[in-house]
């Protein structure tokens, strides 16, 4: 089967085209927050470069967060319309999955955390399990000082990925037994998308794409504002 | 030459679709209101605003497309509202928009909302001829615009503070009427007294020319809605409804003296209202009245052409379309795009 995978939840933003054979082709772009421009057009040139019609694909991945909302509006709003228009279903992906997918060669303990901006991370722990990972504790918002105190708790050696991991390098280096994964898989990627959305196809974990929810996190601001004004009431 | 062509609108707080033939015949139009769910904050959120229409936009296509009883494949054009709008919620529209483009491989066109609504009228009354002066007022605009020809636009005036929508929904959240507050004004007007009190009418003197250029068919709502908030703050027993009349009134004579003037200035031999705010009964009754007593021919939408719909973005891209050709698949969306 062949996948659409579309990833503009973080900084960065890109598209692959693959299936069990592997990615067909992909286009990434690391200029910030320029998706709503670029996403579209990337996605015509890789269907060119693949050589495929869109009728010859099977699904529509893409990452539903957390992540930075605009992005992730982006994204989420061109696949569901991609999958609408096609009569196909959607695999939705969580950022933090994606980041730790391409560290399951490690039997360490995969800490994803991505920068969350106003001081915070977007964070879950993970471990390799075969054909793929696993999640050890679901998603979370947290500062980098949370983080680090939680995984003290933990008596064994820890992988760190995520552009959050790097912003917050210094709260974290100090710690025993933690290495910080490189810059290069420091953002969710459409390529590994491709790879880890195969595997949940094959199990048809599909929604339709009026079903998809984006995973924020965090509450629009004014809804927080709104109901701490109601509780002091 | 694509004629079906399907229109998004989301830049604010309604998600709408529509697919229209040849800039004339709807053959469906959905609109998801969200006003529930910004009710309870006195106006808009943005942020609620933007996620509401990530959940809404693939029903509310589905919706058009099956109400129009045409299938996806059949459509020759996607447009989108690009701008001014909610930044936010723009990206949702002209995302999913663009996509449907791409996988359908038709022309994607980014329409100025503003243009949308003068198009609004010519969905109804085909045989709309230019010149004619636009009255276009809404909760985040209120302009005067000399439409000269198909996307040649002159705009006379606009507001120098306030939207008109914006001072009624102001107004009626100081007084405790809820949200929104245009319909809320409009029928506890209808028992007031519309001379109880004369607020003042910002820009509008005797004779125009007594205005400098720039301000004579500009408009002014903030010192009208400070005025309200004075006397009623100083005068608690005042009826409330005698209140709201007054003020409406004074919204509506500083709205229709200008067009009058417009129409004076202009000598074109049409006027056409449009924006939320042309759902007003009072501005609909005063506007006809100007363009009755200045001989000129009054367009006036139903309510539902007036408000935010898809149907007036899917007429409006129809003639960008025609005169521009394509938008460029890179298009990004501009919250403050002018109609000039
Ligand atoms: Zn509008």
């Amino acid at each position: 089967m062949l996948i659409l995978a579309i990833e503009t939840a973080s900084s960065q933003a890109g598209c692959a085209i693959g299936g069990h054979e592997g990615v067909l082709a992909s286009a990434h772009s690391g200029i910030n927050g320029r998706h709503a421009e670029n996403i579209s057009p990337q996605i015509a040139f890789i269907k060119e470069q693949a050589g495929i019609n869109y009728s010859e694909l099977g699904a529509i991945a893409v990452d539903i967060g957390p992540g930075l909302f605009t992005g992730l509006r982006v994204g989420v709003a061109t696949a569901v319309s991609i999958a609408h228009a096609l009569t196909l279903p959607v695999i939705g992906i969580s950022s933090l999955d994606l980041l730790a997918f391409p560290a399951r060669w490690t039997s360490r303990l995969i800490v994803s955390a991505m920068d969350a901006r106003r001081g915070e991370l977007f964070t879950a722990l993970f471990r390799r399990v075969p054909g793929g990972i696993q999640r050890v504790r679901d998603a979370n918002v947290c500062t980098a000082e949370d983080l680090a105190a939680e995984i003290q708790t933990f008596d064994e050696s820890i992988l760190l990925v995520g552009d959050g991991a790097l912003r917050y390098a210094e709260v974290f280096e100090s710690l025993g037994r933690v290495e910080l994964a490189e810059q290069g898989l420091a953002h969710p990627s459409a390529r590994a998308m491709v790879q880890l959305a195969h595997a949940r196809a094959m199990r048809e974990e599909f929604v339709q794409p009026w079903d998809l929810e984006p995973i924020y996190l965090r509450k629009p601001d004014a809804e927080i504002n709104w109901s701490t004004r109601n509780n002091s009431k | 030459m694509a004629d079906l062509i399907l229109g998004i609108e989301t830049s604010c707080d309604e998600t709408a679709a529509a697919v229209v033939e040849s800039s004339k015949l709807i053959r469906s139009s959905i609109v998801s209101s969200q006003v529930h769910l910004h009710e309870r904050f006195g106006g808009v959120v943005p942020e609620i605003a933007s996620r509401a229409h990530v959940d809404l936009i693939v029903p509310v296509v589905a919706e058009a497309l099956v109400a129009s009883g045409l299938e996806g494949s059949q459509i020759e054009a996607v447009a989108a509202t690009a701008g001014p709008g909610l930044v936010g919620s723009l990206l949702v529209g002209v995302s999913s928009a663009k996509a449907l483009a791409t996988v359908w491989d038709v022309p994607f066109i980014a329409v100025n909302h503003l243009e949308a609504h003068l198009y609004a009228s010519f969905l109804e009354d085909p045989d709309l001829q230019l010149p004619l002066v636009f009255l276009l007022v809404s909760g985040g605009h209120t302009l005067l615009v000399l439409m000269e020809e198909q996307g040649k636009y002159r705009v006379l005036g606009s507001t120098l503070d306030d939207a008109a929508g914006e001072a009624f929904d102001k107004v009626a959240r100081y007084l405790g009427l809820g949200y929104p507050g245009g319909p809320a004004i409009d029928n506890l007007a209808l028992e007031g007294d519309r001379s109880a009190f004369k607020y003042p009418r910002s820009l509008v003197q005797e004779n125009p020319a007594t205005l400098p250029d720039d301000r004579r068919f500009a408009f002014s709502f903030s010192g009208l809605k400070t005025a309200v908030v004075n006397h009623v703050n100083s005068n608690p027993d005042v009826a409330t409804e005698d209140v709201v009349a007054s003020f409406q009134e004074a919204v509506v004579d500083a709205l229709v003296t200008k067009l009058k003037w417009a129409l004076d200035s202009t000598g074109v031999e049409a006027a056409c209202l449009g924006g939320g705010v042309a759902a007003n009964s009072r501005l609909r009754e005063r506007f006809m009245e100007v363009c009755d007593s200045n001989g000129v021919k009054g367009c006036l939408p139903s309510k539902a052409m007036c408000t935010d719909n898809a149907a007036m973005v899917a007429a409006a891209g129809y003639w960008r379309l025609k005169k521009m050709g394509p938008s460029p698949l890179n298009t990004g969306v501009n919250p403050n795009l002018g109609l000039v």
